[in-house]
């Protein structure tokens, strides 16, 4: 190989790695819910996008970095996460008919928030400003953008907190054992409605630190959220549903993979990437690269 | 009623709908029926595998899109006339729900929705970097200088070509319910387990119904790029047929082939009354409002409503 062609090589790597640091912020909160819970909030993608929305308007108006933005304001996302269980709990999995009409509520769910930014923003891009947008580091040939780098590492922090919080505290030890034996649960004496309401709570938080994530690397636009459906589901079941170790690797994976496809076969193709890993983990491979 | 009958009738009122609504001189109604009954198609086609079957098909969008883009192939190709065309996107469209079908429905209900999520996605990167058909430039597909069949503008003959298509797909779909195939459907939608069990062939029934489904939603896609004269990727995947196909049965009812046809009469129209008189994003505001409104507070459609009510009388 020349040496041009290793430096090509080697980018697509490292901004491969990066994004999929990105992506492993994006899908974890769908391998909360969806891998762990079973409630398959195909909605999920538009409360990052809302997130995305509401770091940008904060950013605009007070000039705050918009991922501190995102932590600061979690608990709200928590709120919202909250009261949508309480009403999906309420109205279907109570009666049994969560895989049908829970499916298409969050479906509903998904067209009510991007419609409502479409109204109130339009259908331009918007992008946050900081420090760090524009300024890219430069180590032995091998580029490092700081947008990309600054999100991979929250992100990484945010996904090994979820890990060491789940496996290390009561309540995390509470939801892994939701996602196994409720009825065991039960027995115990928790609740375990209760338990899914909080951990769907956190899910949907990680979405809205997810949205600051993203409106620092790309430009937003209500309606890109559904490009994000198939990577949030393909990184959950390519890692295994519900792992949170298996997510990050599985959206390393993707990440690279979309990076090298845009590289060498040009970034129309990229959005495909995803979606056929998804069908064909599926169509061969259901339980995922570490499936139980 | 027999099936005979009832397809019989739904065609003899088809072919008066055509007859009367040709004395109609305003332009905008015949692009608002077909519009309307567009979604009655989509929306009928849906429920053979969404309502009989019990799975969720997010990729409406895609089935239509392969109907509409294998008129541009056939167009490109040899000027395809209009029968032909729809006869060839249908079986196209058919022949994609058979393997998507037969890929995925051995997953879990769950997989299988989102696997024809992602199917759409697929399909729209092919389509966007498929330089034949256009790209993402989009294809002219034009009207033929003369109509044929005596119709005097074009519009109107594709028109009373998608009033026959939503007497179509009526007609397989009443078919289906009253059938050995209906019965056997539903007792996959109501547990599939027990009904393998039971002895119900229940991957092929489920192919079937995949097969029925995506190729009365590609027919309805055969003259979509004829109405317009043409079409582009991001119009014919758009979302807005997977949010409106699922939308429609489930706020009608999605027990008979009455369901989807109200829900489409219902929301195809009042969407069209809010494009003329507000602006368009509104009617996918209106369409996801009413999905979550129905499924929270009215499970079973309007058609539950009015069961319930009759209930009550007796």
């Amino acid at each position: 190989m020349e040496a041009a062609s290793i430096e090509l090589f080697v980018n697509a790597i490292v901004a491969g790695l990066l994004l999929g640091g990105f992506y492993a912020a994006v899908s974890v909160g769908i391998s909360i819910s969806f891998g762990m819970l079973d409630v398959v909030n195909i909605a999920h993608p538009a409360f990052i996008i809302l997130g995305s929305y509401i770091a940008y308007t904060v950013n605009a108006r007070f000039g705050f970095d918009p991922i501190l933005t995102s932590v600061v304001l979690s608990p709200l996302f928590f709120a919202l996460g909250l009261l949508l269980y309480r009403i999906y709990y309420l109205c279907f999995e109570k009666r049994g008919q969560e895989s049908l009409r829970g499916l298409a509520f969050f479906f509903g769910v998904l067209f009510i928030t991007e419609v409502t930014l479409v109204l109130i923003f339009g259908v331009d891009y918007v992008q946050a400003r900081t420090a760090y947008t524009d300024a890219t580091e430069r180590i032995a040939g091998i580029d490092f953008p700081l947008r990309l780098v600054v999100p991979f590492f929250v992100s990484l922090a945010m996904v090994i907190g979820l890990q060491f919080f789940l496996t290390r505290t009561f309540f995390g030890r509470a939801v892994l054992a939701v996602a196994q034996d409720q009825l065991a649960l039960r027995l115990m004496g928790v609740d375990p409605v209760r338990v899914k309401g909080l951990a769907f709570a956190l899910s949907i938080a990680t979405a809205g630190v997810a949205g600051a994530l993203l409106i620092v690397i790309l430009p937003v636009q209500p309606s890109i959220g559904r490009e994000y459906i198939g990577l949030v589901f393909a990184v959950c079941v390519l890692g295994g549903m519900g792992s949170i170790w298996g997510t990050l690797v599985g959206a390393l994976v993707l990440g690279t993979a979309e990076s090298f496809t845009a590289t060498f076969f040009g970034p129309s193709w990229a959005p495909a990437v995803s979606f056929g890993l998804l069908l064909a983990t599926l169509a061969f491979r259901p339980a995922g690269l570490f499936g139980r | 009623m027999r099936n005979r009958t009832f397809t019989a009738l739904v065609f003899v009122s088809a072919f008066a709908l055509i007859g009367a609504t040709l004395l109609v001189k305003n332009e905008f109604y015949f692009q608002a029926a077909y519009t309307v009954l567009q979604f009655v198609v989509l929306a009928t086609a849906w429920n053979i595998l969404g309502g009989y079957t019990g799975y969720v098909n997010f990729g409406t969008a895609a089935f239509f899109a392969i109907g509409a883009y294998s008129t541009v192939v056939l167009y490109n190709a040899f000027k395809a006339p209009l029968p032909l065309s729809i006869l060839a996107g249908t079986i196209v469209a058919g022949l994609a729900g058979l393997g998507v079908g037969y890929l995925t429905l051995r997953l879990r209900g769950v997989f299988f929705a989102i696997a024809t999520l992602a199917l759409s996605v697929v399909l729209y990167t092919f389509v966007v970097n498929w330089d034949y058909v256009g790209g993402a430039r989009g294809a002219y597909v034009l009207a033929p200088r003369e109509v044929p069949f005596g119709f005097s503008r074009y519009t109107h003959l594709l028109y009373a070509a998608m009033v026959l298509m939503a007497a179509t797909a009526l007609a397989v779909a009443r078919a289906v319910e009253t059938s050995k195939l209906g019965r056997g459907l539903a007792a996959i939608r109501d547990d599939e387990l027990a009904a393998e069990a039971s002895g119900v062939p229940t991957l092929r029934l489920k192919l079937v119904s995949t097969t029925l489904s995506g190729a009365l939603m590609g027919m309805a896609g055969t003259t979509f790029p004829c109405y317009l004269s043409f079409v582009e990727p991001s119009s014919a995947f758009s979302l807005n047929y997977a949010v409106n196909s699922i939308a429609m049965p489930l706020i009608g009812g999605m027990m008979s082939w009455l369901g989807p046809l109200i829900g489409a009469l219902l929301l195809g129209i009042v969407q069209q009354v809010v494009q003329v008189s507000v602006r368009s994003e509104w009617n996918l505001l209106i369409v996801g409002a009413l999905l979550v409104v129905f499924v929270t507070l009215a499970p079973n459609g309007i058609m539950g409503w009015v069961s319930a009510w009759r209930r009550k009388r007796i």
